[in-house]
């Protein structure tokens, strides 16, 4: 096995089926998924909605197990939640009774690695990262969508992860915090040095984020195709109105739109899940 | 709720002096302003020969008959009693009550083995358990504080399980995703999620107490503020019974606030709770 680059995170062959108990019926998600994400790159995955996604990165992190195929993350099978993994979920899911130091410190006072003196330094380390230096006493309710992602994002790096995990983390904020929460995630992973899976529904998104972008199919989900973004990889935002930037776009769009066209043919009256 | 009270009070246009004073504090006054002329009512009908004192009794009567029962000592033997009772009684609740609700909030199955028990005797009203209480601990300190225990628990109970179960799954994606172990996850997220639900519980229990001290000691009791009310009332000293209900709904207005207080610290992250 002689892989030319070194391959921080090794998706092999991983399928899954939900069987539903009520209904009797089988649901197969996932089928045959392979693919790679390298040392201090950030991958994307797209897909129609309902095909996957979350699951499968739920199977990453060790929250869901596979019936065939194997998770490798610096050549460790993963079986079960680990400290090599930080997870940014959809909603921002802060603890509302905790402030934003103390959900920062969450991971940490969970794993238990580090005296309590140095937890409480490398929250406020995290913080600043993020750029909300001043709001360590606030509580979530008192913050923005936007400032709540970013907690949201600190918390998930401070535990220092091999492998930042991220369910469409800005699905829930307006077109221009998102756009601006974009660049800053850029900042973040590219100062903290963080190796990254994005999962998005956003076409624009996965592009301006990537390095690759994995398109998935309709259900059951397969590795559709893998398409390298080929920008250079200083990403400012009016990269977003390059020829490239819409070419790449209009690909990755066709190549959903065709799965999805085909979801609706093939499986109507079935359940979404996700 | 009070930031937006706060806010419309900062709108309003400003007023010198007393104008000011009356407008900060209008929906105190309003219910001052009703109580003061029901009590005045109450005693000119009284005044006015109108009614019979002998059944309705009046405020300054009341004002006297407590005085003289606080001066000359004859009321603190019934308050020792029933404040014991109620210590007792509702201590036994919560140490029962919240540990044991939190078991059940978490373990379904011990949920599912003890649901029909404790269904059964939180519809069973405590009322009716009062006779075989006291064939059981006898007419003394003991079948109050078993009916205090008994009226109480429930709602405690009831409330804890509720908010064990209620915890939002997210919280408990993200604790495991961090890695964190059952005992974690009860500690870090169900727990605190729970608190209000808790909070809740011991203000519902503690009006259930309260009742309980009443209807233990109508039954059968030698000392107490339930018992002075049965008592006054079957010799019709109108004024002793009113002494008495007035003693037990202080009691409760003030553990109702004292616990609301407690409630509203929380309130600074409780109101993103439905986000």
């Amino acid at each position: 096995m002689l892989d030319v680059v070194e391959e921080k995170l090794k998706v092999t062959n991983v399928g899954l089926t939900f069987h539903n108990q009520r209904t009797k019926r089988s649901l197969r998600v996932l089928d045959g998924i392979s693919f790679g994400v390298r040392e201090g790159e950030l991958v994307s995955i797209v897909g129609p909605s309902g095909c996957g996604k979350s699951t499968l990165l739920a199977g990453v992190d060790g929250l869901v197990g596979f019936d065939v195929g194997e998770i490798r993350i610096d050549d460790q099978v993963v079986t079960k939640p680990g400290p090599d993994r930080g997870v940014v979920f959809q909603h921002d899911s802060l603890f509302p009774w905790r402030t934003v130091r103390q959900n920062v410190s969450y991971g940490l006072e969970i794993q238990k690695t580090l005296p309590p003196g140095e937890i409480a330094c490398r929250a406020l380390q995290f913080i600043e990262l993020v750029g909300l230096k001043g709001f360590e006493d606030s509580f979530p309710n008192e913050l923005s969508g936007g400032m709540r992602q970013r907690v949201n994002i600190a918390r998930a790096l401070a535990v220092d992860p091999e492998l930042l995990l991220l369910d469409e983390p800005f699905a829930a904020l307006d077109a221009q915090t998102r756009e601006f929460m974009q660049f800053e995630l850029l900042r973040i992973l590219g100062r903290a040095q963080k190796t990254g899976l994005f999962i998005t529904h956003q076409i624009d998104e996965a592009i301006f984020l990537s390095s690759r972008v994995v398109v998935l199919s309709a259900r059951p989900a397969r590795v559709k195709e893998v398409v390298e973004i080929d920008l250079p990889s200083d990403r400012t935002l009016d990269l977003k109105h390059s020829p490239r930037f819409s070419e790449l776009f209009r690909h990755i769009w066709a190549l959903i739109e065709e799965e999805t066209s085909k979801m609706n043919l093939g499986v109507a009256g079935e359940g979404a899940s996700t | 709720m009070n930031d937006l009270a706060n806010t419309r009070a900062d709108v309003r246009p400003f007023r010198a002096g007393l104008g000011a004073l009356i407008a900060r504090n209008e929906n105190f006054l309003l219910g001052a302003i009703t109580v003061i002329a029901l009590l005045s009512f109450w005693e000119m009908s009284v005044r006015l020969d109108w009614v019979n004192p002998l059944f309705t009794s009046s405020p300054s009567r009341i004002a006297i008959t407590a005085y003289t029962m606080f001066t000359d000592g004859s009321i603190y033997p019934h308050l020792a009693v029933s404040g014991l009772e109620l210590l007792v009684g509702f201590s036994l609740a919560i140490v029962v009550g919240i540990p044991l609700g939190i078991l059940m909030g978490w373990y379904r199955r011990l949920n599912a083995a003890l649901d029909p028990i404790v269904s059964a005797l939180y519809a069973t009203p405590r009322i009716a358990l009062v006779p075989l209480i006291v064939i059981w601990f006898g007419i003394g300190l003991g079948s109050k504080f078993a009916i205090i225990f008994l009226s109480s628990v429930f709602p405690i109970l009831i409330n804890t399980i509720a908010g064990v179960r209620t915890v939002d799954p997210d919280y408990i994606k993200v604790a495991r995703s961090f890695g964190a172990n059952d005992w974690q996850i009860f500690r870090t997220v169900a727990f605190p999620s729970s608190v209000p639900f808790l909070l809740t519980g011991l203000r519902l229990g503690l009006g259930h107490a309260l009742i309980g001290i009443v209807v233990g000691e109508l039954y059968a009791a030698q000392a107490g503020i339930g018992f002075l009310i049965s008592l006054s009332g079957a010799t019709f000293q109108t004024d002793k019974v009113m002494v008495g209900i007035i003693i037990i709904a202080s009691t409760g207005v003030l553990f109702t606030n004292v616990l609301r207080m407690i409630e509203r610290r929380f309130d600074q992250w409780r109101s993103s709770h439905d986000q």
